[in-house]
C-alpha cells in the first residue's frame, strides 16, 4: 500500500517538479512571477490532448504541447514582460494575471468548461512488481520528465546559451557589460519556461486521461508552493521538492482525507516562505527583493 | 421600480466594491494581497453562523465577524512584516487557499455541501454597509494617518527614519482589510442566501485586485469604479458575454501599459486639497 502511494505520488511529483521548473526558471534568472505559468500548463495539456486524438504518437504530442505554450510564453514575454522591465516587480506579475485570466477564458470557450476524457486504450496497460502496480502512463510520464529535466540541465549547464543565463541570473548588469544579450537571454527563459509547463500539462492530461480549463489553478498553482519549497532563487531545488510535494500530497489523500491536501500544501509553503526564505536546501544567495 | 435582475447586480457590485476596498486599504501600504478571498470566507461562514446558528442579529454579526477577521489579519499582518512584493503575494495567495481547504473540511458548517438558512438582505443593506465603509475609507485618506500609510509604501526605509511605526502602520493595514473583507463576505452570505467554499477561491481574490488596479489603486472611489466597471461592463457588452473575463484581461494589460494608477487617480480631482497635500 505504502509503496503504491510513493509511485503514485511520484508521478504527480514530476509534474509538479516541471511547472516548478518552469517557474523558478523565469524566477530566479528574472526575478518575477509569471502566474501565467499555470495556465501555459494547461493550455499544453490541451495541445497534447488535440494532438493524441488526431492520433499522433505520444512523443510527437508531447511536443506538440511544448511548441503550442513555448509559442504563448514569447507573447507574453513581449506583451507582458518587456514593457514593464523597469517597473516594481509586482506589476510584471500583474500583467501575466491578465494573460492567465485570458488563456483560462479561451481555452473554456474553445473546449468547453466540461473535462475532456481521453479514450481508455491509450497506455492502458498495467506492470505489476510485487505489491506494486504501475500504469505504462504513469511510467511514460516519470520517464519523459526523467528526459526533460536532462535536457534542460545540459542546456542550462553545457551549452553557451546557459551559460548566457546563467550570467544574467547572477548579475544582469555586469553580463551585459560582457556582451550578453539580455533581451535574448530573458526571451530564451520564457520561451524554455513554456515549454516545460506545456510538457507538464500533457503529462498530467495523460496521467488523468482528462484534462479540465481549471486544471491551471488547481494544479499548476501548486507548482509555486513547490517551487518556494526548493528556493526560488535555486532552480534544481525544485527537483527535490516536486516529489517531496508530490508524496506528500498522495499521502495526506491516502491516509488524511483528500480536502485537506490542499491545506497541507501551501500552509508548508507559507511557513519555508517565513522560516526558511531561500529553501529547504538552503543557498548562498541571499540577493532579491524579498527584504 | 427596478427588476430583480437590476437589483442583483446592484448587491453583486456593493459587495465587490466592499471586496476591493479592502485590497485597496492593503495595498496602500505597498502589500500586495492575493488572498483577501480567505477573509472574505471567514467572514461570510461566521456571519452565517452567528445569524443562523446562535441567533444573533445581522449587524452585531457582522461586526463580530469583521473583529474576529480583523484579528486573524492582524496575526497574518504580523508574519507577512517579512516578505515583500510577489514573496507577499505568494504566501496570501497560499493562505487564501488554506482557508478554503480548511472551509472544504468544516464538516460543522457543511463542508463541500455548503451552508445555508440565512435570511435574505434587502439592497439597501448591503449599500448602506458598502457606502458607509466607503466613506470611511474616504475618511481616513484625508487623515495623518493616511499620510503615515503613503509614507511606508513610497519609502518603508525612510518612514521608519523618521520615527513612524512602520510595524503598526502595515499590520494595521492588514487588519482592517481583512475586516473589510470579511463584511463583504457576510453580505455574499446574506444575499445568496447559500455560501460554500468554493465562492470563496483565488479567482474572488483576482477579481478583487482587477478592481482595485482598473478603477484606480491610488484613491478610494477607484474601487467603486472598478467594481462597477467589472459587474456593469457585461451588461452593455452582450456580444462578449463568453468573452468577458478575457476582455478583462486584456483591459488589465491595457491599463498597466498607459495608465498604471487606474482609471482613477488624484489628479481627476485636482482642485481638492487632497491633492495639494498629498
Amino acid at each position: 500500500m505504502i509503496f503504491q502511494q510513493l509511485v503514485n505520488g511520484l508521478t504527480l511529483g514530476a509534474v509538479y517538479t516541471l511547472i516548478a521548473l518552469s517557474f523558478s526558471l523565469v524566477m530566479g534568472i528574472l526575478g518575477v512571477l509569471n502566474l501565467a505559468i499555470a495556465e501555459l500548463f494547461m493550455l499544453g495539456g490541451y495541445f497534447g490532448f488535440a494532438a493524441v486524438m488526431a492520433k499522433l504518437p505520444l512523443p510527437v504530442a508531447l511536443l506538440v504541447g511544448m511548441a503550442g505554450a513555448a509559442l504563448v510564453a514569447i507573447v507574453i514575454e513581449k506583451v507582458g514582460y518587456q514593457p514593464f522591465r523597469d517597473t516594481p516587480v509586482v506589476t510584471p506579475m500583474l500583467s501575466t494575471l491578465g494573460f492567465s485570466i485570458i488563456l483560462q477564458n479561451v481555452a473554456t470557450n474553445v473546449w468547453g468548461s466540461d473535462p475532456l476524457q481521453l479514450p481508455d486504450e491509450v497506455l492502458s496497460v498495467r506492470f505489476t512488481f510485487g505489491p506494486v502496480s504501475v500504469s505504462a502512463m504513469q511510467l511514460t510520464v516519470l520517464g519523459a520528465t526523467v528526459v526533460l529535466v536532462a535536457l534542460l540541465a545540459f542546456v542550462v549547464q553545457r551549452t553557451p546559451i546557459g551559460r548566457a543565463l546563467r550570467a544574467v541570473a547572477e548579475n544582469r548588469d555586469v553580463a551585459r557589460l560582457l556582451g550578453v544579450s539580455a533581451g535574448r537571454v530573458t526571451l530564451l527563459a520564457f520561451v524554455l519556461s513554456g515549454a516545460l509547463a506545456g510538457a507538464a500539462g500533457v503529462l498530467i492530461g495523460l496521467h488523468y486521461a482528462a484534462i479540465t480549463p481549471y486544471i491551471g489553478v488547481e494544479i499548476g498553482l501548486k507548482a509555486i508552493a513547490v517551487m518556494v519549497v526548493g528556493g526560488t532563487t535555486r532552480i534544481w531545488g525544485a527537483l527535490i521538492a516536486g516529489p517531496l510535494i508530490g508524496v506528500a500530497e498522495v499521502l495526506t489523500i491516502a491516509y488524511g482525507g483528500s480536502q485537506i491536501r490542499d491545506f497541507v500544501v501551501y500552509g508548508f509553503m507559507i511557513v519555508i516562505l517565513l522560516l526558511r526564505p531561500q529553501g529547504i536546501l538552503g543557498g548562498a544567495r541571499t540577493q532579491g527583493q524579498r527584504v | 421600480m427596478m427588476s430583480t435582475y437590476y437589483a442583483g447586480l446592484l448587491a453583486d457590485v456593493g459587495i465587490l466594491l466592499l471586496g476591493a476596498l479592502s485590497v485597496y486599504v492593503i495595498l496602500a501600504t505597498g502589500q500586495l494581497s492575493l488572498g483577501n478571498a480567505g477573509f472574505m470566507g471567514i467572514g461570510a461562514y461566521l456571519t452565517s453562523y452567528l445569524t443562523v446558528t446562535a441567533g444573533v442579529p445581522l449587524t452585531p454579526a457582522l461586526l463580530i465577524a469583521a473583529f474576529a477577521a480583523g484579528a486573524i489579519g492582524v496575526l497574518i499582518g504580523f508574519p507577512a512584516l517579512r516578505l515583500k512584493g510577489i514573496y507577499l503575494a505568494m504566501a496570501t495567495l497560499g493562505f487564501g487557499e488554506m482557508v478554503r481547504s480548511f472551509l472544504l473540511n468544516l464538516e460543522a458548517m457543511g463542508g463541500s455541501g455548503g451552508f445555508h438558512g440565512m435570511r435574505h438582505i434587502s439592497n439597501a443593506t448591503i449599500w448602506a454597509w458598502a457606502g458607509g465603509i466607503l466613506l470611511l475609507v474616504v475618511i481616513l485618506e484625508r487623515s495623518q494617518v493616511w499620510l503615515e500609510m503613503r509614507a511606508v509604501h513610497d519609502d518603508e526605509t525612510a518612514a521608519g527614519l523618521i520615527g513612524l511605526n512602520t510595524t503598526i502602520i502595515k499590520v494595521g493595514a492588514f487588519g482592517f482589510g481583512a475586516a473589510i473583507a470579511a463584511i463583504s463576505g457576510g453580505l455574499f452570505a446574506h444575499h445568496h442566501v447559500y455560501i460554500e467554499p468554493g465562492n470563496f477561491s483565488f479567482e474572488r481574490s483576482i477579481d478583487f485586485v482587477l478592481a482595485v488596479i482598473l478603477g484606480g489603486s491610488t484613491i478610494g472611489p477607484g474601487a467603486l469604479v472598478g467594481a462597477l466597471l467589472l459587474v456593469i461592463l457585461p451588461e452593455y457588452l452582450r456580444f462578449l458575454a463568453e468573452w468577458r473575463f478575457a476582455a478583462f484581461g486584456a483591459l488589465l494589460i491595457v491599463m498597466l501599459l498607459v495608465r498604471r494608477q487606474g482609471l482613477l487617480d488624484r489628479g481627476l480631482f485636482g482642485l481638492t486639497a487632497r491633492s495639494r497635500a498629498a
